[in-house]
């Protein structure tokens, strides 16, 4: 179980969480929605513990990864953990199978050959075969996305963190991304959180929404609630309106923007 | 006027910044160095980048600067009979002084700026990030070997310079001015200490350090995209060539 509690952070004058607040059970996958710039990444950057909050805890099964300072005791935390990134992050250095088994050989301590028959079967169940010995430059974004997500569940972690997992992609690749993730989190039987604005994935991938806005979880509920929300904010974010309570600067002509 | 105080404050509180968290990255790497497992591989594939793939521009700078010492040192010695002196002058100038900045002038425009570009570019595209969620110790797998990569090479390739420079003081002295090559080698041996020698490595060492760590933290802390990346590259060199100049004032006066 993940508790994030009145989780505060700053960067400079400008503040990005302002006391977050958000539950999420074992095996329960919850999406996070919210604009660009609304501290999305923020919030799950301080989950894993990439950034430290200013205030605040965030406990991953009972410890509170804020609290600690010892990188290997952080580290032991993070082998729970799995997380594809919004660009895939894989390692241009190294070849596709070798970027899959990176936690495999050097956390477990498998052999190569263990390591890549593994590394092999996971990419297989992302749907993609014969690109083990690949450089992931040459790969498209669907595929490097789909390499990111063999990675992040190789080590068969507790906890998925997915960075925006359709961004970039077309409408297709990323129904099949939405896929995978729904499938291998029922593999893994894993508790996962999502962060997106893309609100076709986020029904179909979430059992719980919440929406992030001006630095606090402003609703939660299942996708029909929010679907039918009576919250003029979310309405305004899940139906992609120009107007409304969320102020964007300088958008659309002006006239009808910041007054209402 | 304000403005200018304004100014010098901000470029020293900036200046100090830096210092500050090059130091505390250096801190980390000297605190991670010891800790298991070691990363052998990588850093075999460092010392290659640093050390193995720098032998061909240091040799052939080398060989000139030697030819070229040799030839200016002839034509002035010349004037008050002491062409038996320029081995002397090529030896001493080569392991005190030229060997061990030249090297690392070098290094720092070559494996440095690689350091900085490739640490840069996996900072934006978030794979050190990666490297962290995958319980990896970014420090540690790529800063580490950098950094002992750095302080072996150097003075590695510090005494391939040092031999190739007498050798090419030899050449225009011997080959070109016709001193005896019995009284060039003589003089050469007479004057040079081991000691010369080695206050050259230690400073190769030093300079190692300098520029691994410059670099490293340079790419470590980029931000902003392949402009960052770029900035990074070009702040990396120009901070390690500076720190190197500077540098080898200090640990003459300290060495010699």
């Amino acid at each position: 179980m993940i508790r994030v509690v009145d989780l505060h952070k700053s960067f400079g004058d400008k503040k990005v969480l302002d006391g977050v607040n958000l539950e999420i059970n074992d095996c329960e996958s919850v999406v996070v929605i919210g604009g660009s710039g609304s501290g999305k990444s923020v919030l799950i950057k301080n989950v894993i513990g990439l950034m430290k909050p200013d205030k605040g805890s965030v406990f991953i099964d009972d410890v509170d990864i804020a609290g600690i300072d010892n990188m290997d005791k952080l580290n032991e935390i993070r082998k729970k953990f799995g997380m594809l990134f919004q660009y895939a992050a894989l390692f241009d250095s190294m070849k596709v199978w070798e970027n899959v088994a990176f936690a495999l050989l050097r956390l477990h301590r498998l052999s190569e050959y263990e390591a890549r028959a593994i590394a092999i079967e996971k990419l297989k169940s992302v749907g993609l075969v014969d690109v083990e010995d690949l450089m992931p430059a040459e790969l498209s974004g669907g595929m490097k996305k789909r390499v990111g997500l063999a990675r992040a569940i190789a080590h068969d972690p507790e906890i998925l963190i997915f960075d925006e997992p359709t961004t970039g992609l077309d409408p297709i690749m990323a129904d099949v991304i939405d896929r995978l993730i729904i499938s291998v989190r029922k593999e893994l039987k894993a508790t996962s959180i999502t962060i997106t604005h893309d609100m076709n994935s986020a029904y179909r991938t979430a059992d719980r929404i919440a929406m992030l806005y001006n630095g606090k979880i402003i609703e939660t509920g299942t996708p029909e609630e929010i679907r039918n929300t009576g919250n003029p904010t979310v309405r305004q974010f899940i139906e992609g309106r120009a107007e409304g309570p969320i102020h964007i600067e300088g958008a659309g002509n002006g006239k009808s923007l910041g007054r209402v | 006027m304000r403005n200018l105080i304004e100014l010098v404050g901000r470029l020293v509180m900036h200046f100090l910044t830096e210092m500050g968290r090059v130091s505390f990255l250096f801190y980390n790497v000297l605190k991670k160095i010891i800790s298991l497992p070691v990363e052998w591989q990588i850093i075999a594939e460092q010392m290659i980048a640093v050390g193995i793939r720098s032998i061909p521009v240091v040799l052939i700078t080398a060989l000139f600067t030697g030819m070229v010492l040799a030839l200016q040192t002839y034509t002035g010695f010349r004037r008050f009979g002491a062409e038996s002196l320029v081995g002397t002058v090529v030896a001493l100038s080569m392991t005190r002084e030229m060997g061990p900045v030249l090297t690392a002038l070098i290094v720092a425009g070559r494996a440095g700026a690689a350091m900085a570009a490739e640490l840069g570019t996996m900072r934006v595209t978030e794979q050190i990030d990666a490297l962290e969620t995958l319980a990896t110790d970014p420090v540690k797998y790529l800063v580490v070997p950098r950094f002992l990569s750095g302080i072996v090479m150097l003075p590695a390739l510090a005494v391939l310079t040092d031999i190739v420079g007498i050798l090419g003081g030899y050449i225009i002295t011997v080959g070109l001015f016709g001193v005896g090559s019995t009284s060039y080698w003589k003089r050469t041996w007479d004057y040079l200490k081991m000691d010369d020698v080695y206050n050259g490595l230690i400073k190769a060492c030093f300079f190692g350090a300098f520029i691994s760590i410059i670099s490293c933290y340079k790419g470590f802390y980029t931000s902003g995209g392949a402009e960052g990346v770029g900035k990074a590259t070009t702040g990396a060199v120009v901070l390690s060539s500076m720190s190197i100049l500077i540098g080898d004032y200090f640990l003459s006066v300290w060495l010699f």
